[in-house]
């Protein structure tokens, strides 16, 4: 039998109707690949799955019977890391799972399994620092904005904290690396994408759409960050590593007066 | 509000609350039920870190630094010649909401100078934290302090509004206290503690009949002590941290190097280095206390009075206890294993999980993120390679520290060099 390369669309769903085509055809050497990071083998062949939500859900049905919740989220988590290759870890690990009458995800010295919990710690610490870098501006219609960059697509995992913290604020929260955002109506989140005009700088609050109160509390909050240092404490290196340099450009303490 | 007045009242009000270590925001309970703004539940968030690494999760400051008290260690001593200041209730609703609603904090901590008298500062803090809950509906963290003296029916009012309640007891012992605080009394700081603790038992004990009472200080109370100004060693400090975690069920205790602000005679002088190494001894002790099953009496006894500053003090104790090991991994109970130095409490539980499946030898170890460097020394697991020679502690401290290299090396360095 040749190796056969799965191809799917990119979503959760797609992932999961290409993990049941594996144990409908019982196929032995196989790679999942999204159709945005397809990458040709030499020796296989390839196979464009279509995405079938029934199919889908029997699957995730099956992983959660065989999994404990936490390792369930855990598979979620490490999908949403976007990193090559995560799909194949992935099915080594549902593959384990299903063959196993205990539940797997504990198993720290299973290869698959530790890797797994890994990304997935990793995927969970991003969520946690978008929670806390998302940083609002109030536009000029009253809209609570914030652009963000993160290194793994965390969107669909903060929605909820957000969510539930504003209600009574209308907030947008955009990807600008992924292109797709959620804006919050009062009522209900929804996806969502914006254009944006051209050379639009996202560190730079522009006066053309924010409100005038929004500079004054910018500096507050700027002030207020210096304010609350002790300089006889300085130590760079652990505020790097609990600020990486990546997330500076969007973090308004940050920005250079 | 006046944009310039309040810059200026921020700055010199944030910094005088700089001081306060504590900047805590988990362990409440208070959901977003009401369509209002914020929500405190589950774990906190530190929105931002300063450039000495410390997290930024509460808007901290004081209401203002106006004072009548002259303790010698506080930067807002009535002697001391600063700027005064002080904040209207409404101009801290205002940054406090509008900080929230932009993501820069997870709420507020208040603390402030004593002015007039501890009931009407206290008074004050309270009409904060209860415009915040019920004009603005905000959720978030309120973290309020307790004004040493204040009356019990404050203290109450207080615990309705606020998550956490905290009052610094500042110098460990009393001795200490009365040379650089001569105001104050050890007997003013309790009383509001020892309130906010009653009201709290009796808020569990209430909850359990009826469901809606109303929520008591959810994230319970702390306190901080200074470190390194009125020259007490660390089993005196670890004993009365001990004691405040039994008798007054604190949440957490603080430990807050001295940074030198002052000249007056009674305390190190400006410019001497503030004690950070110790600082971190004290909280890996607290820790070891708190999470890894130990009695404060092993760590530190008559015998044993400071904490070594140049290895942890969980391998000084283990070197201390060779006779204790080595500990099987693929056998040993969870408190032997959070014993074995160089293994914290998630290594812990994933090695508990992990040995269900198979054995664990040292490549498992590993991975799972054991730091083997110290740990070695004083375990065993699925191989025959394991430490056979018949090592000192002194043998053993001395090829961990060869193979490790310390963020502190500089300050050891120059400790290390008066024996040398």
């Amino acid at each position: 039998m040749t190796a056969k390369n799965l191809i799917y669309d990119g979503t959760f769903d797609g992932f999961l109707s290409a993990v049941f085509y594996v144990f409908e055809q019982k196929l032995k050497t196989v790679t999942i690949q999204s159709e945005f990071t397809v990458q040709q083998g030499l020796f296989s062949e390839n196979e464009t799955i279509h995405t079938d939500e029934a199919k889908a859900n029997r699957v995730w049905k099956g992983i959660k019977s065989k999994l404990s919740s936490q390792g369930s989220y855990q598979l979620y988590y490490a999908f949403l890391s976007e990193q090559s290759g995560v799909e194949d870890l992935l099915l080594d690990y549902i593959q384990y799972a299903f063959s196993q009458h205990k539940k797997v995800d504990k198993d720290y010295s299973h290869p698959s399994i530790l890797k797994i919990a890994q990304i997935a710690k990793s995927v969970g610490r991003e969520k946690h620092r978008m929670e806390a870098f998302v940083r609002f501006r109030l536009t000029k219609d009253a809209i609570y904005f914030s652009n963000i960059e993160p290194d793994f697509n965390v969107l669909p995992l903060i929605e909820k904290h957000f969510k539930r913290r504003y209600a009574d604020q209308k907030w947008v929260i955009y990807d600008i690396k992924r292109n797709y955002g959620m804006f919050y109506d009062l009522q209900n989140v929804e996806v969502m994408q914006m254009d944006f005009p051209e050379n639009f700088d996202f560190t730079k609050t522009n006066d053309a759409f924010f409100a005038t109160q929004e500079f004054e509390f910018q500096k507050l909050w700027q002030d207020y960050f210096k304010a609350t240092n002790i300089e006889s404490r300085k130590n760079m290196k652990l505020h790097i590593r609990h600020i990486p340099k990546r997330y500076w450009k969007y973090l308004s303490e940050k920005q250079p007066n | 509000m006046s944009f310039q007045r309040t810059q200026e009242k921020l700055k010199i009000l944030a910094d005088a609350a700089k001081y306060d270590v504590s900047c805590s925001s988990s362990g409440s309970r208070r959901a977003n039920t009401n369509k209002g703004l914020g929500d405190a539940t589950g774990m906190g968030i530190c929105h931002s870190y300063t450039e000495d690494g410390r997290c930024v999760s509460l808007l901290k400051i004081l209401l203002t630094n106006h004072c009548i008290f002259d303790c010698a260690y506080c930067v807002t001593r009535k002697s001391n010649d600063v700027k005064r200041a002080a904040f209207k209730v409404q101009e801290v609703v205002d940054l406090t909401i509008n900080f929230y609603r932009r993501n820069y904090i997870e709420g507020l901590f208040l603390s402030s100078g004593i002015f007039k008298s501890a009931d009407y500062t206290m008074e004050r803090l309270v009409a904060v934290a209860k415009k915040l809950r019920q004009e603005e509906n905000f959720n978030g963290y309120i973290h309020l302090k307790s004004i040493p003296g204040a009356s019990d029916e404050l203290m109450r009012e207080a615990g309705l509004y606020a998550d956490r309640l905290s009052v610094n007891i500042e110098i460990p012992t009393e001795a200490g206290l009365k040379k650089l605080a001569p105001d104050k009394k050890r007997e003013d700081f309790i009383k509001p503690m020892v309130k906010v603790k009653n009201e709290i038992i009796q808020y569990n004990a209430e909850k359990k009949i009826i469901k809606s009472t109303p929520k008591f200080a959810p994230a319970g109370q702390s306190t901080q002590m200074i470190i390194g100004a009125s020259g007490e060693n660390d089993f005196q400090i670890m004993q009365t941290s001990n004691h405040f975690y039994k008798n007054y069920n604190l949440k957490r205790v603080y430990y807050s190097g001295y940074v030198p602000i002052s000249y007056d005679s009674r305390l190190p002088q400006i410019g001497s280095e503030v004690p950070m190494l110790r600082e971190n001894r004290l909280y890996q002790t607290d820790w070891l206390m708190r999470f890894y099953g130990f009695d404060v009496s092993e760590i530190l006894n008559e015998k044993h009075q400071n904490l070594d500053l140049d290895v942890d003090p969980k391998l000084s104790w283990a070197l201390r206890n060779l006779h204790e090991f080595p500990v099987d991994v693929n056998t040993a109970d969870q408190r032997m294993l959070a014993r074995i130095p160089g293994l914290g409490m998630k290594s812990v539980f994933k090695i508990i999980n992990a040995r269900r499946f198979r054995r664990l030898n040292w490549g498992h170890l590993k991975k799972i993120g054991v730091a083997l460097n110290r740990a070695q020394y004083f375990m065993v697991c699925e191989s025959n390679q394991f430490e056979k020679r018949d090592l000192t502690p002194e043998k053993i401290k001395g090829f961990i520290l060869q193979n490790s290299t310390s963020k502190y090396q500089k300050t050891l360095s120059n400790q290390l060099n008066l024996f040398g």
